[in-house]
């Protein structure tokens, strides 16, 4: 299935137009609606994950995807199901064993999230080998796809969704304050080693999602750019959380249009625009900061 | 800034409870009676007794490993005493929620760190609660520390572009919002440059009288601190030397519990100065004990 054959025009470039276009058919109706959903959630769950700098964790759990796609073929289940469990076993192992560590080390979490994301992949290859068969959809599975979303999808990613908002909107603040100052918070009594494995599940949940739209490979794409990109926008964390659903949702649909128009792979334009909007704003952010630029703006001001 | 003489401030036992009834005025903020502390199977400290009063501004002082961390510990309710007794505010330690703001000994946000100050402060109120921020927190009262410690003018910077002094300005702030009745502080002072270490220093003596909190901190070195205590507890040896400067910053004593010669001296205006600490590198280059 081929979506140049459906889109035979292009666009018209008259937003209108273009979205009757994209609205026309059930399947892209679906891809829009569940790649809303994902954004949405990837942009708040992702927020907490870049202010925590567990990035590389988050991409640990998106390669999870693999193993875990892999794994369901080899005994019959549907492939979300098996991003749902790898990501959350991987999930647990990287907060059982970065729990038992003393506080603060950082380093050594990222040294077990390697481990776990080396052996996740090596059982890849392994379920990949023991399934005889040939793997039809590989490329999807690493680079996404948002052909052949089916109404149960998005309705099942509908309810991931509202259950890790619902979730994240009742730890929110106490795991705002143990991410920022975990020793200050726990002597407060928030229960910080309970919340970071917690947020570590639910980060596998939201990863297993957004893996479904955009690959298990190009997750950054929703999960760590527009977040990256609202926090460097704004300090205020109310506005940086609608911004980075706001981006999120923005680049999902500019990514989808164009997947829909141009016949490339939806996980490259999803995280090209992604990638383009984070560059120019961190740029932006650069050139507001610059030493010289700073002074001449201050000299500027003094002067008038 | 240092001018408050000296015998007016060591009435520890009278002081800072007039404005404040809720507080009893009996029991002590600190008291530990025959005190012992293992780590690891290994005595850190025994036999220590020490009471500090409320509304008095303490240092824990000691050489490193000497246990000043480990009263801290012992004072939050993480570690257990292996022997003698122990009260917070008149309560056995972890009892307090809410009654203690602790700032721990820290590395500075990284420069990243894209959060304002404000809501770092903030979250000394809220923090610890669950659910949506429906119902806003005190603002008035946010304001009203951020002014105390003189932080309103970056208050809505990202902490991350902060410096060191700045930001401890303001975890300060977040310790005292929720008003507690004591400040327990693991190096406050650590990594500030010279300037800043003596205005934290006179920010938390202000703290101490002005809202009647006692204060309670750990440090390295105690010449920023000395004229502002009320008591020192020393650690070293395995034991604890209780007491105000004046009796406890003694050339003797310190020589003592350091093992090494350490030299008081009195400037002019009257402060005491100690010279020759084996931490306070800046101090024994140019002035050796003998």
């Amino acid at each position: 299935m081929l979506t140049s054959a459906l889109a035979e025009t292009g666009p018209s470039l008259d937003p209108i137009s273009d979205l009757n276009q994209l609205t026309a058919f059930p399947f892209m109706v679906n891809a829009l609606e569940a790649g809303t959903i994902v954004a949405v959630m990837a942009g708040v769950v992702g927020w907490f994950m870049v202010l925590r700098r567990q990035t590389f964790a988050g991409h640990t759990l998106s390669v999870m995807a693999f193993p875990g796609a892999t794994g369901a073929l080899l005994i019959g289940l549907s492939a979300a199901v098996g991003y749902f469990v790898f990501s959350g076993l991987a999930a647990l192992l990287i907060g059982a064993a970065a729990g038992v560590q003393t506080q603060r080390n950082r380093g050594q979490e990222s040294a077990i999230t390697g481990s776990v994301q080396a052996f996740g992949l090596a059982c890849g290859f392994l379920f990949l080998s023991l399934y005889q068969g040939v793997l039809a959809n590989y490329e999807s599975l690493l680079f996404g796809s948002f052909l052949g979303i089916t109404r149960g999808q998005v309705l099942a990613l509908a309810l991931v969704s509202a259950v890790t908002l619902a979730v994240l909107a009742i730890i929110g603040r106490p795991l705002l304050f143990a991410s920022l100052d975990e020793g200050v918070a726990r002597a407060r009594g928030v229960p910080t080693r309970a919340l970071s494995l917690g947020f570590l599940l639910l980060l596998g949940l939201a990863v297993a999602e957004t893996a479904q739209i955009t690959g298990a490979l190009l997750v950054f794409a929703l999960l760590v750019a527009p977040p990256a990109t609202a926090q460097l926008i704004t300090p205020r964390i109310g506005p940086s959380l609608v911004l980075s659903v706001i981006l999120g949702v923005s680049i999902t649909w500019v990514g989808l249009g164009l997947a829909y128009f141009y016949n490339y792979p939806v996980g490259f334009y999803i995280t090209t625009v992604a990638f383009v909007v984070y560059v120019g704003v961190r740029l932006a952010r650069a050139a507001a900061e610059h030493p010289t630029l700073l002074r001449r703006r201050v000299a500027a001001a003094e002067a008038a | 800034m240092s001018a408050i003489p000296a015998a007016q401030r060591t009435q520890p036992q009278t002081g800072g409870e007039a404005g404040k009834p809720p507080c009893a005025p009996s029991a002590p903020a600190v008291q530990l009676d025959g005190a012992q502390a293992r780590i690891g199977g290994h005595v850190v400290w025994s036999e220590a007794s020490i009471s500090i009063a409320q509304g008095e501004f303490a240092a824990i002082l000691g050489p490193n490993g000497s246990g000043k961390t480990t009263l801290l510990r012992v004072l939050l309710g993480e570690l257990a005493l292996t022997e003698g007794t122990v009260s917070v505010l008149g309560k056995p330690p972890g009892a307090q929620q809410g009654q203690i703001g602790y700032l721990p000994q820290r590395r500075h946000f990284e420069a990243g760190t894209r959060i304002r100050g404000i809501d770092l402060v903030r979250l000394g109120l809220d923090g610890a609660r669950w659910g949506l921020p429906l119902r806003r927190s005190d603002g008035a009262r946010v304001e009203e520390v951020l002014e105390l410690v003189g932080a309103s003018g970056y208050a809505t910077r990202p902490i991350g572009r902060l410096s060191g002094g700045e930001q401890q300005r303001l975890l300060i702030a977040q310790a005292l919002v929720g008003q507690p009745r004591m400040l327990l502080l693991d190096e406050p002072l650590d990594s500030l440059d010279l300037p800043n270490q003596s205005a934290v220093a006179a920010l938390l003596e202000r703290i101490c009288r002005r809202e009647h909190v006692s204060v309670l901190l750990v440090a390295h070195d105690v010449n920023p601190l000395l004229s502002y205590l009320d008591r020192v507890v020393y650690f070293g040896s395995g034991q604890a030397v209780v007491g105000t400067p004046q009796q406890v910053v003694t050339a003797e004593t310190l020589s003592r519990l350091y093992g090494v010669p350490v030299e008081v001296l009195q400037t002019a205006d009257g402060r005491l100065v100690v010279v020759g600490l084996p931490e306070a590198p800046a101090h024994h280059t140019d002035r050796h004990a003998h």
